[in-house]
């Protein structure tokens, strides 16, 4: 039992808010998983007896559902160990398939590592990268991408919506760019499949990654989608051997991983209508609560956002203890993935934050299980947290005296 | 009766392992790459993994990187150990998993590297000398051979590969996927810079192996983005299947003698009875206890019009069995390992491979249905 101010409440602790980080098991795919870990547990490139049957008979069911939710069809599913290696496999495979046509890729800042990571691969091995900046809602310029597109161009890559802030890209007007000039489309929609509706043929994608841990599947397995027909796109492999899935990613299925995703998928399909407004209502509480404090500034465009997350600076908040004194609450500064690191997020800084802004900032993450009762402790503990930092701060002092912070010339000690 | 002889392609998976995966899965769902609560129990869970697995092989926990299994463990080696240390040629053999021998022909036809082919015998043994003279006569060379081969069995003398590959500076990578858990691996004692495994070989869970990687060689990501792995294999890590792999590595080392003494009684057991009861047995590859892999029987039944069917038949008799390879057995291709050792295309080739949970019954059942599949019985 809690005590915090007036609110009482039973609560476990801490509240998990880090949803974009990763996702609680669906208790509902868990089970759909367990018979493919004990009785069926063949190997699904087994052609001649039942147990492979079986295991290729429910990695078939599970293509369909995985392939459903973007609107695909089953053969351009390629399941992989999870979104890192599709973005890399698109990335470096579409690279390596189409050098004769050109070498140069465009992409954002504010992708996540492993895109970027992967376009830094594509610069050591010759290839050219345009990375281009966005605008301080975090959304790109589409005429600075159109001017970017050169004759050599052969792949844009643009997150479908961003991890860290939640902004969703004009994913249409993109494709309909690089289609206009002959250049296949990726996107990397970790964070949007299962939250808000993505269709491949609707929105012109090429190429797309995804996840089973972000909307409540397991860890260790995602998808690549590669689309079939206008175009049809290939890719090289980048791990070699049985010749699974089509020869793009060798390697014996995760089954139990794949069933897990494609039950993940269909709920998340069935589900996203009335989950995507009950979490809007929520993230919106959660962000009206905190932002009645002075000072407080919402990150990104806030009318293009996913319906769960919301990322807030709080300013004049030392960025370490901020997290320290909220640590009743699983959340983060910025994606987990780099979370490791004391650098402020590179995603924040992008849209203009300075370094002291961007590292008082924290993202919340709602999701599935999140309940109102934890919302109402989060504001609470938010802005206790803040407050209270706030009173030790001799900045805030000095703001709250009417100085200009921004006006003084810090002597150099 | 339904009798489960293929455990080479997978294995049925622990119930210790199991309940030590749902343990996580329920309650440590954080990424551990999170810096909160949620993260940091998670993280300590795959490094306490990575800690057992490093301490059963003798080696040192930074030198295990956990990948989604055997075949991309095996790439990694492969091409990542080939581009970062500059190599321009490779030494393989022709009877080695898809995961290597395929890799190394996409580099070959890259341009990339010569590849080269050690000579290996009927019986699918390597030719040391013939590896030897390759060594000698070629650049710094990168060897990729398998310690146990997965459809017939023959084990190589890692311990004489890596020597010879000490004295010609040369890396190598052995894919140990059929053989960990199988045997001890002393990978401090042993001259080998890259072991590979995967965790449903050794009735662990799919999508979870590792790659042990030697501390003297250095080698790039082959999958780039995040810091997981110490920068060294981006994604966030299958918790629960590292926790998995880990619980079944533990669990086959600590009843390794009693496992490989039992399998290899019922291999033993399973041999003379088919020599007893059929004419014109043969087997593919080593049989000795000492120079094979004790979960793998490969036999040659009589050349007969009905020998497509035997994997069929056997199936139809609730015995699945497998003609090779599993990541090949979609395609009418026949077995390259069986073409490699120059074994007679007319005979069928039945591969039986066993594991702790096959019992002398299930062999027993077998044998008698093969009796009515096989047309010359005795």
């Amino acid at each position: 039992m809690l005590y915090l101010d007036n609110l009482q409440i039973m609560l476990e602790l801490p509240i998990y808010l880090d949803n974009n980080a990763t996702t609680p098991m669906d208790p509902r795919v868990l089970e759909a998983m367990l018979p493919y870990f004990t009785n069926k547990f063949g190997n699904a490139a087994s052609r001649n007896h039942s147990f492979g049957w079986v295991a290729e008979e429910a990695v078939d069911y599970a293509r369909g559902q995985v392939a459903k939710i973007i609107g695909a069809t089953e053969k351009e599913i390629i399941f992989t160990s999870g979104a890192t290696e599709s973005n890399n496999l698109a990335i470096k495979g579409v690279y390596e398939m189409y050098q004769q046509k050109g070498n140069h890729i465009i992409t954002v800042v504010t992708e996540h590592k492993c895109v970027l990571d992967s376009a830094h691969h594509i610069e050591r091995i010759g290839g050219k990268v345009t990375y281009l900046q966005v605008k301080p809602d975090g959304l790109i310029d589409l005429k600075e991408l159109e001017d970017a597109i050169t004759d050599k161009t052969i792949l844009i890559s643009v997150m479908y919506a961003n991890n860290e802030i939640g902004v969703i890209q004009p994913v249409k007007e993109i494709s309909a760019i690089a289609h206009k000039h002959g250049v296949l489309f990726h996107t990397d929609a970790t964070q949007a499949v299962g939250k808000i509706p993505v269709d491949v043929i609707a929105d012109g994608i090429d190429l797309l990654s995804f996840t089973g841990h972000k909307l409540y599947g397991p860890k260790g397995c995602g998808a690549l989608y590669v689309r079939r027909k206008n175009p049809r796109v290939k890719v090289t492999a980048q791990i070699d051997g049985g010749g699974h899935e089509r020869g793009m990613r060798s390697g014996t299925l995760n089954v139990p991983g794949i069933v897990g995703f494609g039950k993940a998928c269909e709920i998340a399909m069935e589900e996203m209508a009335s989950e995507s407004v009950r979490l809007a209502a929520l993230r919106d509480k959660l962000e009206k609560g905190v932002t009645v404090m002075e000072e407080t500034y919402v990150n990104g465009n806030t009318q293009n956002r996913l319906p769960h997350v919301c990322n807030v600076s709080f300013k004049y908040v030392e960025g370490e203890g901020l997290m320290m004194a909220m640590k009743d609450l699983a959340v983060s500064s910025g994606s987990a993935c780099t979370s490791a690191s004391l650098e402020p997020s590179y995603v924040l800084k992008s849209l203009g934050l300075n370094d002291d802004l961007a590292h008082s900032s924290i993202r919340f993450g709602l999701g599935r299980f999140t309940t109102e009762e934890e919302v109402d402790y989060a504001i609470e503990v938010t802005k206790k947290a803040v407050t209270h930092l706030r009173e030790l701060s001799p900045l805030w002092e000095m703001f709250k005296e009417g100085i200009d912070l921004d006006s003084i010339e810090w002597a150099e000690h | 009766m339904r009798v489960y002889l293929d455990n080479a392609a997978t294995t049925p998976i622990d119930k210790e392992v199991l309940a030590v995966m749902f343990s996580v899965m329920e309650k440590q769902y954080g990424n551990p790459s999170s810096i909160h609560a949620h993260g940091r129990e998670v993280r300590s869970v795959v490094e306490l993994a990575r800690k057992s697995v490093a301490k059963l092989l003798n080696v040192s926990p930074s030198e295990i990187f956990f990948t989604s299994g055997g075949t991309e463990a095996d790439n990694t080696a492969i091409r990542c150990g080939i581009h970062d240390n500059g190599i321009t040629h490779a030494i393989t053999s022709k009877i080695e998993h898809h995961a290597v021998g395929h890799t190394l022909t996409a580099l070959e036809k890259k341009g990339v590297i010569k590849l080269s082919y050690v000579n290996v015998d009927e019986k699918g043994n390597v030719d040391y000398n013939h590896l030897e003279e390759l060594l000698q006569n070629n650049e710094r060379s990168f060897v990729s051979l398998m310690h146990a081969n997965n459809e017939i069995g023959t084990l190589l003398d890692v311990e004489r590969v890596g020597n010879i590959c000490e004295k010609y500076n040369a890396l190598f990578h052995c894919d140990t996927v059929q053989t960990m858990g199988h045997y001890v691996h002393d990978l401090s004692h042993l001259k080998v810079h890259f072991v590979a495994c995967a965790a449903h070989k050794l009735h662990g869970p799919k999508g979870i192996g590792f790659l042990y990687v030697n501390h003297k060689v250095k080698i790039k990501p082959l999958i780039y983005g995040g810091s997981q792995e110490r920068n060294m294999r981006g994604g966030t890590e299958n918790v629960y299947g590292i926790a998995g792999l880990a619980k079944a590595l533990e669990i086959a080392y600590h009843e390794m003698d009693e496992h490989a003494s039992y399998v290899q009684e019922l291999k033993t057991y399973m041999k003379e009875q088919l020599l007893e009861n059929f004419d014109d047995i043969e087997f593919n590859g080593e049989t000795d206890p000492e120079k094979s892999l004790y979960t793998v029987l490969n036999v040659s039944f009589p050349e007969s019009d009905m020998g497509d069917m035997m994997l069929f038949n056997l199936d139809i008799n609730g015995i699945s069995a497998s003609g090779g390879s599993a990541c090949s057995s979609g395609s009418n291709i026949g077995s390259h390992v069986l073409t490699g050792i120059g074994a007679s295309p007319n005979r069928p080739s039945v591969r039986f491979s066993f594991s702790k949970m096959t019992t002398k019954e299930e062999i027993d059942y077998t044998v008698e249905k093969l009796k009515q599949i096989v047309p010359v019985a005795v």
